[in-house]
């Protein structure tokens, strides 16, 4: 039955690699020993003060304009209170009702069409600390003491909220990949999952289809990929679709998600929603964005991860675009392409082989890739594969490799077949009684006799006819 | 030689030092033994440093103020066991020009009192009469410099707590504009008011240590870069423009007609001085400002104060889980008035009443401000009693809240306003100090430093208590 529509919304947040803290100079980095990067501002000793990082509100307005956002003239941090062992001050330095960036969008490129997603706000705030439960044992579960670690305390967090403009997960799932490109683009983040340097909170929730009624919504949390991201969402549609059809209510709790476990299991209910009692941190005067750093931000905007798969989903498939701009890979697509590549070939070989050497898109010759992938067909197998494995080294070239010419010679390799079924006649007969799975197995032979420099079509040709 | 610490100002003092008549270790020594003889019965100390390096004169610190590696405890039992790793800018400051601090001053419990008598260690004694207040919450500092315990001292200010207790207890003292002293590594109470300023026996000595520390600081935001601080050296008073709100003085609330009319003595004396006087009006100010001012200071103080969890530093009670130590540290270690205005301001800020409460002061606020400034297109300063009513006993107000609140009627208003004010002594009545309050518009510290030297001059006005000369 389709006659429920999801209404999704997402809450993200972005940890800024910028060299020191939001408020004080302390290192910001990932995996010091704990509480190496402190002092007494982001430890919240008596008498301490913030001290706004410069670069941090930078970083955050060329994000807001990438989302098209406006641009405030004027935003406040504000406290947001509340007791937790992880926030020393015990109170948040946020961003509330004058956020830096507000009133933005962001396209998200479908198969389907280009969904328009409303960016409610973007604005900065201050990490907290990292809480470590742990037992006499020195194990989580049945944790007697909680260990804070201090050196994430006071990192530069962006958070970015957008409208419940989103209606499915697939959608939801690329809205998040275009925005971890976007930033990791404009160089704010590394935007890792693992690394907690992305976070994303979902907030979903299922209305009749043609209703434009917003009911009671559940927070999911803790979703370390995309992947799950989107699998947790159905889920969680599919439970509410069930819910109000037994006739029940969906209660507003907050739902930790765990892949491992069919059903997410609620965290904590908001029944008693926290009052965080925000109010304009004295300690801080009021941004002013100045109106001409703000325009050459503006100008020093590259063209977005969403039109350029716009653009490229014009030559290749929108699914080739997707994964050529999401993987980070365009870029230098475009280049293989203008060294003379063929566009299929290249978006091919770099969305596959290309990502599995793991090498940095940044250190490859363009031209001497464009080389390799066009010379694909009529090299051996082994020398691509070794050629492309080191195309990102320095000095690399792809003439010694494109001298190893593929033997393609029926002559050549009839008599190195013949040899093989030979070697091999219970499988030759098996084969021939049907068993066609085979084939492989004296493919992989002639390969290896060859030392891979046959053409495997033609050795597959040949030794179909031979058996046939 | 003997060190008259009783009577030297901080001047004078630092004069014996370059005229190499005593060492900065003799002078240090004298202040010592001053504290030995008298601060058992003023309780002006909370801590008092054996040594201190340095090549000049003492200083007393009030301590709320953040020194490195001596306690500091901003007068409460939840940060008995706080020594801080860290040197307040203020304190960086003095160093830098060689001052020596001498100990810690009593306070009431984060400054939030005005008469000391909400520290956690006890009350300090006014130097005039031991069974009255000093004032508060800077009473330490003031009985301290009184009662020549230091030259001079650091006070904090928030509502008055640096004028009222230099007015009971009859010396000078200036709260500055609100952004020319740094406020980094001082214990918070409100930040938008609070402010760091000198406690002296001069007004001279008061300029030169407000040059001392004033100024932009990079930890502090809210600083900026002040006007190059003038040393005063008029005797005449041409030419300033005096205003006299009526509000704060013939009808100000509670005021004591000996206060009265020693102000207006002073204020002929000024006219005689040469400055023009003219009568005014604050009357948005004076109503409202106590209560306004007891909404964002309390709502502020409430997220202040929150960090005293008891998991980084100071008091920690055990407790079955994170909660409860939290809820047992707070409760044995606030006393009443901490708890009274972290409830005030907790509700203040609540959703639901943000608007009511809080907002509506915040507007309030704007409209003090503008009240002030519009006073000061016609005058260059503005002049009323600094306290209503000269040093109380002791335990007179203790168990009514708003009495004392009411005591910093006429300090609290340009304190929201971010105005500076200066106390200067005019007079005694019934043998207790009076003050007079003189306001001047945003970074006008040197007109106050002018009016303020020429009169003192001219008043003759001795700060020895008269039961210890």
């Amino acid at each position: 039955m389709s006659t429920w529509e999801p209404v999704i919304g997402l809450e993200i947040h972005v940890q800024l690699k910028t060299e020191t803290k939001m408020f004080c100079r302390c290192r910001n980095g990932f995996g010091g020993e704990p509480n190496t990067q402190t002092c007494p501002v982001c430890l919240g000793f008596p008498g301490a003060l913030p001290v706004p990082n410069r670069r941090a509100i930078e970083e955050t307005i060329k994000l807001g304009l990438a989302l098209d956002c406006e641009i405030a003239e004027r935003a406040v941090f504000h406290r947001k209170n509340y007791f937790y062992p992880d926030l020393p001050k015990a109170y948040q330095i946020s961003q509330y009702d004058e956020p830096l960036c507000s009133h933005g969008k962001l396209a998200v490129p479908t198969p389907d069409g280009e969904p328009v997603i409303g960016i409610t706000r973007a604005h900065l705030e201050e990490d907290a600390a990292k809480n470590i439960h742990v037992a006499a044992s020195g194990r989580i579960r049945g944790a007697t003491a909680t260990l804070v670690d201090f050196n994430r305390g006071g990192t530069p967090l962006v958070e970015i909220v957008t409208e419940p403009d989103i209606h499915d997960s697939e959608t939801a799932k690329r809205f998040l990949q275009l925005l971890r490109q976007t930033v990791v683009e404009l160089g704010l983040s590394d935007a890792e999952l693992e690394k907690g340097s992305m976070r994303f909170d979902v907030n979903v929730s299922v209305r009749p289809a043609g209703s434009d009624e917003l009911r009671t919504r559940t927070e999911l949390k803790n979703m370390n990929s995309f992947n799950f991201a989107a699998k947790g969402i159905e889920r969680e549609i599919a439970r509410q679709i069930r819910v109000y059809e037994e006739g029940g209510t969906v209660e507003q709790e907050t739902l930790h998600f765990d892949p491992a476990h069919e059903e997410s299991p609620p965290m904590r209910s908001k029944e008693e929603a926290q009052d965080y009692r925000y109010f304009p941190e004295p300690d801080l005067v009021p941004v002013h964005p100045p109106e001409d750093l703000v325009d050459r931000f503006r100008t020093e905007i590259g063209e977005l991860p969403g039109a350029r798969i716009r653009r490229i989903a014009d030559t290749l498939s929108f699914y080739d675009a997707d994964v050529l701009v999401t993987g980070g890979l365009d870029r230098l697509w475009s280049a293989v392409v203008d060294a003379g590549a063929d566009p299929k070939e290249a978006a091919n070989v770099l969305a596959n082989q290309f990502v599995a050497t793991g090498t940095d898109v940044s250190a490859v010759d363009a031209g001497e890739l464009a080389k390799l992938v066009q010379a694909r067909a009529e090299i051996p197998r082994a020398a691509f594969d070794e050629a492309l494995a080191k195309v990102g080294e320095a000095g690399f070239s792809a003439d010694p490799y494109l001298a190893q010419k593929v033997v393609a010679d029926a002559s050549e390799l009839d008599p190195v077949i013949d040899r093989i079924i030979e070697a091999n006649a219970g499988q030759a007969a098996q084969y021939r009684g049907g068993k066609h799975g085979l084939l492989g197995f004296f493919v992989g032979q002639v390969m290896k006799e060859t030392g891979g420099k046959a053409d495997p079509r033609v050795v597959n040709e040949r030794v179909r006819a031979k058996l046939g | 030689m003997t060190v008259d610490t009783l009577r030297l100002t901080a001047e004078e003092t630092n004069g014996l030092l370059t005229r190499k008549e005593a060492s900065s270790d003799e002078i240090y020594r004298a202040y010592l033994e001053a504290i030995d003889a008298r601060d058992e019965e003023l309780h002006a100390f909370l801590h008092v440093c054996d040594d201190d390096p340095g090549e000049g004169i003492p200083i007393a610190v009030k301590d709320v103020i953040g020194t490195r590696g001596i306690p500091t405890t901003a007068g409460s039992k939840i940060l008995e066991s706080y020594v801080p790793v860290y040197d307040a800018t203020v304190i960086e400051r003095c160093r830098a020009r060689g001052l020596r601090v001498i100990g810690k001053t009593n306070t009431d419990e984060f400054a939030m009192g005005s008469s000391t008598e909400n520290s956690s260690f006890g009350p300090s004694r006014n130097p005039w009469d031991p069974s009255r207040v000093p004032g508060g919450s800077g009473g330490g500092s003031a009985a301290a410099v009184s009662g020549g315990l230091a030259p001079w001292a650091l006070g904090s200010d928030t509502g008055g707590s640096i004028k009222q207790p230099a007015a009971l207890c009859g010396h000078v003292g200036l709260r500055p504009t609100y952004g020319t002293v740094s406020r980094f590594g001082v214990v918070a109470f409100a930040s938008s008011l609070d402010q760091v300023g000198p406690v002296a026996k001069s007004v001279r000595d008061c300029a030169f240590l407000y040059s001392v520390i004033a100024g932009r600081d990079e930890n502090d935001s809210t600083t900026v870069d002040v006007p190059a601080v003038e040393l005063p050296r008029n005797h005449d008073l041409k030419g300033l423009r005096i205003g006299v709100p009526t509000e704060m003085n013939d009808d100000a609330p509670g005021i004591e007609p000996g206060v009265r009319d020693a102000v207006r003595k002073a204020i002929e004396l000024a006219e005689s001085l040469g400055a023009s006087v003219d009568e005014c009006s604050l009357p948005l100010s004076v109503e409202y400002g106590v209560a306004c001012y007891y909404l964002v200071a309390p709502a502020e103080a409430s997220a202040n104060l929150a960090r005293y969890d008891g998991v980084r530093f100071g008091l920690r009670e055990d407790g079955a889980d994170f909660r409860e130590m939290v809820m047992k540290t707070r409760d044995v270690g606030f006393g009443d008035e901490p708890k009274r205005r972290i409830m005030i301001g907790t509700y203040a800020l609540s959703s639901g009443y943000y608007d009511a409460y809080y907002g509506t002061a915040q507007r309030v606020r704007t409209a003090i401000k503008r009240e002030h400034d519009a006073l000061f297109e016609r005058f260059d300063v503005l002049v009323s009693p600094t306290s209503p009513t000269v040093a109380f006993p002791l335990g007179a107000k203790i168990d009514d809240p708003v009495a004392m609140y009411m005591n910093d009627v006429l300090t609290i208003p340009s304190c929201m306003a971010g105005l500076p004010g200066l106390n200067v002594p005019c007079g005694l009545s019934e043998g207790l100090p009076v003050g007079l309050q003189l306001i001047g518009p945003q970074f006008g510290e040197n007109t106050l430093f002018r009016a303020g030297h020429a009169l003192e001059r001219a008043l003759g006005f001795d700060v020895v208590p008269e039961r210890l000369r």
